[in-house]
This record gives structure tokens, C-alpha cells and sequence, in this order.
């Protein structure tokens, strides 16, 4: 009603100025050219005032007096319904094996539960910004850049002083000895248990594979239960091998990190020696 | 038994305060507790201090009481105490320990090489003389022992400076 009443009252108004435009319209037409088709002239309100906000019929009188019957429009058809009429898969045909079976089934790849709860989940308030730890912000401390030596505090390489390479995409850092140095090899270690130490050294030019993310460093554990009760916790790998690719890695990186170190003087003793703490010495007063 | 006074021209140091560090000359006397200060080359504004908060200098400067900044200024330059000041080991003492402040991790193992080495060379000419001092009688000693003594000497001076040279 709200819409007619808009319309209703539009069309009053557009009369004069309908009748201008058309005015308007008709000679530009014949000076733009012939090809144009013809500029639908608006009606005037089909629904007489009685009072205002009154007209003289009701809603369904007008649908036949503006013979909305024959003028029905739809939306152009977007993109999004296009690409929706492509329906997923419903079935998939899962050959089978032995005799007399068939060769092969055709099975449901959406199927219905197979158990509904006695009693309902209740609604959950709406909550945002809570994200998967693959979408989170990794941050990096300001003064840890691109060849800074770094203390290792935590781990079995604690108090040996390392080469920060770069932050990965976990915020883990990519961390190196380099190997011959203190036998620290290309490694990860955490931004919160590392001291950034102000000695940078220039890394500017070396290249670090690309294929050195988290998953070429994640530890990989065996998750196939023998059911053999006395041997579970055996067969978990437990003694982690050396693989030729990580040699290769670690003396690809080194070899560029090497050259550097030994532009600096005394630089090379420095990482291989260990941070620790003696008397007098308190961390909060030292400037790293 | 006191060496150094108050009075009119002492140059002091600032111990504590906004303006720890620096130096002042004592232009007047306002009662027990505050004398009237001035710095013009240290960039201290004219003003009252507490005695407690300087320490007195060597230095005095010559001026009349009272006198203007500007004459506190031409007094100053005239005996170039800042450069008196830097020469002193009072001075030297304090940039030390500021210098030591700001080792960074590398610096300090770059001090204990060179402290090291130089401990070594020490060491090894002591051994040295007390060897040839249990070998022998004490006459021969006497005569080694200076010629030997300033062997690391001299020895110890390029280490510390090499040390600081390092820390800059």
C-alpha cells in the first residue's frame, strides 16, 4: 500500500513534467537518430484520490486496470544463479569386488544421519573474530629482521646463538646455525623463547628454498593402531632420521650465510660460543 | 682535611636532578641549602640548586658574585673547563660506565677475548720471572724484572683500546 500510494502520488506529478519529458524526448529522438525505440510514455495515475491516502479502487481492481496480468518481469539472471544451477554430485559409482555382486554400486555421497539427539542443541549466541589458527595475524617483534642472531632459549639448543633466515607461515621462525658453526640446523623456533640480539648480519642477497615450509618441518608421527597392546609406543617414531634432502637444504642456505659471517670479524666465535648467566650479570639491566 | 670549597666560581657536578650529569658553576650563595647556579656551557639555565645535589670540582672559575651569564660564559671559556673536565679520570670514570652500560651481547664477548688474551700474556710472563726467580739467586731477578714488567705493560694498552674501539 505504501508502494501504490508512492506510485499514485508520483504520477500526479510526473504529469506535467511526463508531459515535458515526452515533449522533451520526442525531438532529441528525432535528433539522435531513428534507430532508438520508442520512449514509453508514462500514464497518468489509473487510481483516482478520493481522500488522501485513499484511492477509488482496491489493490485487486488496480492489478487488472494496470493489466500487471501481462506485464510480469523478472531479474536478469546474475552470475551467482548461473553458476548455482551446476548441482553438486549426489551419487558416485563405487566399484565393488567379489562374485555374483555386481561389479560395482551405486552409493549415496550425502547420506542421512544416522542419529539424532534425544534433546536438541540449543542456539548459540552470535560471537565474531573468532578465527582458525590458519587465519590469524602472525606478528613479529620489530627487532627481530632478516639476519639477526637470536639466543635460543628453550629446547635442546638452549643458549646458543643462531641465525634468524625468516618468519614462516605459522610465525614459527626459520632458524640456522649455520650447522658447522654450533650444530644448530635449519630449524623452527618460537618468537616468545628467543632473545633478538641487536647484531645483524647481512642477508640480503641469499636465496632460501622455497619448499622450506611448516609441513617440510612438522614432526611426522605413524597413527595406524596394529592392535599389538606391547608395542604401541615403539613403533612411534621416536629416533628421527636424517634425510638427504635436508642435508642438501642446510648446505645450500649455509654456504651463502658462511661467506657472510666471515666478513665480520670474530662473528664466527661469537655463534659458536653459549649465552649464560653468572653472578652479577642480571638480564633486565642487560642491553642485547 | 677539606680540599675543595664552596664559593664564588667552584665549578660542581650535578649528581642527581633533571640535570644529572652536567656541570654548573656557583655564581652565589642563597642560604644554607641553595646556592644560585649557572651553566651556560652546559645548558643549565640560571636558577637556584640545593647543595646536596652537586658535587664540587677541582675547577674554579673567576668572576665576581652575582655576575651576569655572560660573564660566567667568558670565565668558563676562558679556562676551557669542558676540556678539563673530559681529561680528568673523574670524567673518564663515568663514560666507562656508560660505555659498559651499553655493551650489546656481542660486545661482551668480544671484552672477554681480548681480557682473555691479555690475561694470557700476563700470566705467561709472570711464569716467566718467577721461573727464572726460583732458578737463580735474587741479584740476576732485580735486573729482569723491570725490563720484563714492561713488556706487558705496554702490551695491556692496545687490549682496552681495542676493547672500546670494538664496543663503538
Amino acid at each position: 500500500m505504501a508502494g501504490e500510494k508512492a506510485a499514485a502520488e508520483k504520477k500526479p506529478a510526473e504529469k506535467k513534467p511526463s508531459q515535458k519529458k515526452a515533449g522533451e524526448k520526442k525531438p532529441s529522438q528525432k535528433e539522435g537518430g531513428e534507430k532508438k525505440k520508442k520512449v514509453k510514455r508514462h500514464h497518468a495515475s489509473r487510481n483516482p484520490v478520493l481522500a488522501r491516502g485513499i484511492g477509488r479502487y482496491s489493490r485487486s481492481a488496480m492489478y487488472a486496470r494496470k493489466a500487471l496480468y501481462k506485464r510480469k518481469y523478472t531479474a536478469p539472471e546474475t552470475k551467482i544463479e548461473k553458476k548455482k544451477k551446476e548441482k553438486p554430485r549426489a551419487t558416485i559409482i563405487k566399484p565393488v569386488g567379489g562374485d555374483k555382486n555386481g561389479g560395482s554400486r551405486v552409493v549415496k555421497i550425502r547420506k542421512m544421519p544416522r542419529y539424532y539427539p534425544t534433546e536438541d542443541v540449543p542456539r548459540k549466541l552470535l560471537s565474531h573474530g573468532k578465527k582458525p589458527f590458519c587465519q590469524h595475524k602472525r606478528r613479529l617483534r620489530a627487532s627481530i629482521t632478516p639476519g639477526t642472531v637470536l639466543i635460543l632459549l628453550t629446547g635442546r639448543h638452549r643458549g646458543k646463538r643462531v641465525v634468524f633466515l625468516k618468519q614462516l607461515d605459522t610465525g614459527l621462525l626459520l632458524v640456522t646455525g649455520p650447522l658447522t658453526i654450533n650444530r644448530v640446523p635449519l630449524r623452527r623456533a618460537h618468537q616468545k623463547f628467543v632473545i633478538a640480539t641487536s647484531t645483524k648480519v647481512d642477508i640480503s642477497g641469499v636465496k632460501i628454498p622455497k619448499h622450506l615450509t611448516d609441513a617440510y618441518f612438522k614432526k611426522k608421527r605413524l597413527r595406524k593402531p596394529k592392535h599389538q597392546e606391547g608395542e604401541i609406543f615403539d613403533t612411534e617414531k621416536e629416533k628421527y632420521e636424517l634425510t638427504e634432502q635436508r642435508k642438501t637444504d642446510q648446505k645450500a642456505v649455509d654456504s651463502q650465510i658462511l661467506a657472510r659471517i666471515k666478513k665480520v670479524p670474530q662473528l664466527r666465535g661469537y655463534l659458536r660460543s653459549t649465552f649464560c648467566l653468572s653472578n652479577g650479570v642480571y638480564p633486565h639491566k642487560l642491553v642485547f | 682535611v677539606f680540599k675543595r670549597f664552596v664559593e664564588i666560581g667552584r665549578v660542581a657536578f650535578i649528581s642527581f636532578g633533571p640535570h644529572a650529569g652536567k656541570l654548573v658553576a656557583i655564581v652565589d650563595v642563597i642560604d644554607q641549602n641553595r646556592a644560585l647556579v649557572d651553566g651556560p656551557c652546559s645548558g643549565v639555565r640560571r636558577q637556584a640548586m640545593p647543595f646536596k645535589c652537586m658535587q664540587l670540582t677541582d675547577f674554579v672559575l673567576k668572576f665576581p658574585h652575582s655576575a651576569r651569564q655572560k660573564c660566567v660564559r667568558l670565565a668558563w671559556e676562558k679556562e676551557n673547563i669542558n676540556e678539563k673536565w673530559a681529561a680528568t679520570r673523574w670524567a673518564k670514570k663515568i663514560e666507562a660506565r656508560e660505555k659498559k652500560a651499553k655493551m650489546t651481547d656481542f660486545d661482551r664477548y668480544k671484552v672477554m677475548k681480548a681480557k682473555k688474551m691479555r690475561n694470557r700474556i700476563i700470566n705467561h710472563e709472570m711464569k716467566k720471572l718467577e721461573k727464572m726467580a726460583s732458578k737463580k739467586g735474587k741479584k740476576p731477578k732485580l735486573e729482569k724484572a723491570p725490563k720484563s714488567e714492561k713488556a706487558p705493560k705496554s702490551e695491556k694498552a692496545p687490549k682496552p683500546a681495542k676493547a672500546q674501539k670494538a664496543q663503538k
